[in-house]
Order: structure tokens, then sequence, then C-alpha cells
């Protein structure tokens, strides 16, 4: 019972095993974070580690993501590489389209922060976040495949402590 | 069928597209499902590099040229390294010559199984990607044991390179090679001789070869057209002199010569050929101490230099005025892809929509490095 396992200690089990008592929080959070769908967009040289990362030898399958060619069928956009000024209302167009819940990752330096072209790039944006709310960074320029899978886990980890309901404040 | 003809339909593919490699955007006029003319729109990743190389000095702008084409970035610090030695005047020892050789032509390998591997997957075929992506990453495991670094290197320094080979090298390389030959006939069984692969690239986007030296065509691009111009032999650098390879070019074997099967062909057939070099290479290497001639400070007298390498995707020259400071006055790198691209709209008139995709593919491009 793969479920239960990821499902935390209190889910209790009816006798007949068909029935499992749980929080719509729990379950509505493991079924999102173990179909991260990401969207296949490559931006610069990350975009190549990335595809590293999609493919065999990484092979992000195994967590449950696969790019997708589309926004409106992804959870997940990765930020992979310099967004420049020409792209950056691309990006903020292509984020709107992606339907809720949706979960942005910062990869490498450059769309962390504008990285190595910080300082005497006119025509980079410093920094993705600007344009669009991120949940997380990856440093590296660009960063391995594994500080790329690392950063996944810590989304997963992030939407397993989401609710849907308002917090009371 | 001029009485079919429909209403003309202008079509946007890109940025955002899965087969455009990167952030390219294409502006399809189009006639039904026959492309009428395509204008290619760029700027999506222009880094900057001219303002950087104003301001920074010359070793620092090597990272910089990594980040070009990044596919193949120790054949981008080469060409740039290669550059300011010889505006320098600076005499690099043999075996940091032969180390350069042997890591290019390595990166050459790993650039067009990305190529290769990528074509494939634009107009469908999954698995060949996947499996060009498992020889890459042997190939990435030896330069990470060299410099440290799995995509983006700063190993070649001016004078010298960053560091010098791990005792293993050579026996990786060789294992390497003993285990990657029998892999390109996987690779021609599988992709390279697949009836669907060619049918869907033979006699599509046929390039005639005076069209392609008229638009400055370089590399396997150039090479797919039948003409046999590769700059390691025509203009030789470093120490390509010395070993004994074949340029293959295209033949028209599965339909016109110039197509987009020819451009793909001429990729694996480099492949062995860059495999060749390395097998020569490998158990000459002298020694020697590859920091030797490394500049303490790097000052060239005041003067311009143009010098021109053959990386991966064709030739790569890099214009460089110093002004005898130790910033570079003005380094303008001119760029294979950029003029490849060009073609574009030549070679795809009056293809199908889905053709468009097999020959971007083929035309092997590399955004950051049209972009600069």
């Amino acid at each position: 019972m793969g479920i239960l396992n990821k499902l935390d200690s209190k889910v209790e089990q009816f006798e007949s095993g068909n029935i499992i008592i749980t929080s719509a929080d729990k379950l509505l959070n493991w079924a999102r974070l173990s179909s991260m769908w990401q969207m296949s967009f490559g931006l610069a040289c990350c975009a190549i580690e990335m595809m590293a990362t999609a493919a065999s030898h990484y092979d992000l399958d195994r967590f449950g993501i696969i790019p997708r060619p589309s926004p409106r069928q992804s959870d997940v956009i990765i930020i992979s590489g310099t967004v420049t000024l020409k792209m950056a209302t691309r990006v903020k167009k292509l984020y709107d389209q992606m339907p809720d819940p949706k979960y942005v990752l910062s990869m490498g330096s450059c769309s962390n922060c504008g990285g190595p072209y910080w300082e005497h790039g006119y025509h980079v944006l410093k920094g993705v976040d600007r344009i669009i709310p991120v949940d997380v960074y990856i440093p590296g320029c660009p960063p391995r495949p594994e500080a790329l899978l690392e950063g996944l886990i810590h989304l997963q980890e992030k939407i397993r402590s989401q609710s849907i309901a308002k917090k009371v404040s | 069928m001029a009485e079919l003809k429909t209403e003309e339909m202008i079509l946007n593919m890109g940025p955002q597209h899965p087969s455009t490699h990167g952030v390219l955007r294409l502006e399809l006029v189009m006639n039904g499902e026959i492309i009428e003319d395509v204008k290619p729109h760029i700027g999506y990743l222009h880094r900057c590099f001219e303002k950087h190389a104003e301001a920074m000095t010359y070793p620092q702008v090597i990272p910089y040229c990594d980040r070009m084409d990044y596919l193949a970035s120790i054949s981008n610090e080469f060409g740039y390294a290669i550059a300011v030695e010889k505006l320098m005047g600076i005499e690099v020892p043999e075996r940091v010559e032969y180390i350069r050789v042997i890591m290019a032509e390595l990166q050459r390998v790993a650039s067009h199984l990305v190529a290769i591997g990528t074509n494939g997957l634009d107009i469908g075929a999954f698995t060949p990607f996947l499996y060009c992506f498992i020889d890459r990453e042997r190939i990435l495991e030896i330069f990470e044991i060299t410099c440290g670094a799995r995509l983006l290197y700063n190993y070649i320094w001016i004078g010298g390179v960053s560091r010098d080979i791990p005792e293993d090298f050579q026996k990786k390389v060789k294992d390497f090679v003993k285990y990657f030959r029998p892999r390109i006939k996987d690779l021609n069984n599988l992709l390279s001789y697949n009836k669907i692969f060619i049918d869907r690239t033979a006699n599509i986007g046929v390039l005639p070869p005076d069209v392609a030296i008229n638009a400055g065509a370089s590399g396997p691009t150039l090479r797919g057209s039948g003409v046999k111009f590769d700059l390691r032999k025509d203009d030789p650098y470093s120490i390509y002199d010395k070993f004994d390879y074949d340029i293959p070019v295209g033949e028209g074997e599965k339909g016109t010569v110039g197509d987009c099967w020819d451009r793909y062909m001429v990729r694996v057939y480099e492949m062995e050929e860059s495999l060749k070099i390395i097998e020569q290479a490998i158990d000459n290497i002298p020694e020697g101490d590859v920091l030797s001639a490394v500049p303490k400070r790097v000052r060239p007298q005041e003067g311009e230099i143009y010098f021109r390498t053959e990386t991966p995707r064709g030739e790569l020259g890099y214009y460089i005025i110093s002004d005898g400071t130790v910033n570079p006055k003005r380094v303008k790198a001119r760029s294979p892809a950029f003029c490849n691209l060009s073609l574009i709209s030549q070679i795809s008139q009056g293809a199908m929509i889905a053709d468009i995709v097999a020959i971007i593919g083929s035309l092997d491009i590399v955004l950051g490095e049209i972009d600069r």
C-alpha cells in the first residue's frame, strides 16, 4: 500500500481494507506532490542540465515529473536560465496561463538574481522573482542535476505542508 | 493547385516551443499547410557578451565565452584562448595542445550527441534521445574528473589549461572510445536508417551548396551540402595538422544532397572522425607543465586580431581589439549558428508545417550563441 506509506501515520484504515480516513488536505497534497508535471521550457544553459536530469541517467520520471509542452497542462515551471527583458513578458504570460495550483522553481544563478550578468547585463532581468513568485531557488551556474532533484524534493516538502483552508488571522 | 490557394495566415512558433531549441520565435507565413515564408525573430537570450568583454579583463572573458555556446564550451574557450595567445605571442607547451585537442574533440562528440538526440526527439523519436544522453554522461564524467564542472568548464586558460589531467584520464578516454564505437552502430540502426526518420528528413529542407556559401554557413550545415570545408583541415590551428582524419560531407545517400538527413548524417560521421583524432592523440601526450606559459598578467600590445576555429556548429571567429590595457577594447564573436539560422527562410519555403521542426533540428542552433 504505497499510498498509505506516503500519507502519514494519522491515516486510519478499516479492517476490510477498502476504506481510508484521512484529511482532505493530506489527500490533495499527496496527489499534487506525486505528479508535478513540469513545463518543458528551456531558456539557456540550465535547460541543458534540465534535459540531462530528465534523460535516462537521472530520470525525473521516477518522481512523477513528466515534461508537458503546454502551460495549460503543467503544475511546475522551471525557470532554467537567463531571463532577458525581452523574454520576461513572455515568462510572465506563460506563468499566467498555468492553472492553479502552480509552482515556480528558479534554477540557477541567472534566474535567482542575474548571476554572472548581474553587473553589466543591461538586457538581463535581475532575478525572475521580480515578475513571478518563486517557491524554490536552486543555486549554481549551472546547478548539477542532483541539485535540481534536491530542489524538486524541497518543493514536494513544501506542497506537503499546504492547506486548502484559509488561515484564521 | 493555384485555384486552391487559401488566405494567407501568420503563425507564431515560439519563443516557448519545445522544438525551437531554446527561445527562438519564428513567424511563419502559411498558405494552408504549406510554408510560404519564415521570419526568425531573435534576441530573447541577448546576454550582452560584448558589453561584458569590455568591462572584464582578458582571462575573465573566458567564462562568458563558455556561456555563449553552452553545448560546446570547450570549443568556445579554445578559440578565444588561441586568439589572445596570438595577440600576445605566447608559445603554448606541446602537452597543453594535446590536452586541448582531446578535450575539444570529446566536446564535439558530446555536442553532436545532443544535436542528434534532440533532432530525433523533435520529430517524435524519444528513445534515441535517451541513448544519446547516456553516452553524453560518460563524456561529462571525463570532463568532471578533469576540471570539476559538468557543463561550463573555464578549463582552457590563456597560455595553458587550468589544471593537469588526472592520472586515470587516459584510461577513461580510451575506455570511452572503445565503448562508443559500437554505440554509433546502435544509433544508426535505431535512428539514422529508421524508415520513419528517413521519410521525415530526406528531401526536406534542401540546401544547395551555392546558397550555403553565400549565406556564410559553416560546420555540418555547410558540409551537409557537399562542400568539403573544415577549418581544422583548411586553416589548421593548434596541432590538428598532425592527425589523420577525414572530413565527411553529405552525399545525398537517401535523398538530395543537402537535405536534413545529410546534415544529420554528417554529424554521425564526424563523431567517428573525432574518435580517430582522440585515439591518435591520447597515447602521445608529452610530458610538461600545463601552467608554465600562463602569463601572470594578460596585457597584450595594441593591435587587433581575427581568429577562427571549428566548433561543432561551424566557424566561430573572435575579433579582438586591444588598446594595450588589461581590458579588451572590443571582443566580437562571429557566430556560426547565427549564419546557419539565416538560411531558414530559404530552405523551408514550400515545406509542410511539420517539416519546419525537422529543419530547425538539422541546423542545430544554439540560441545563446546566436543572441550572445
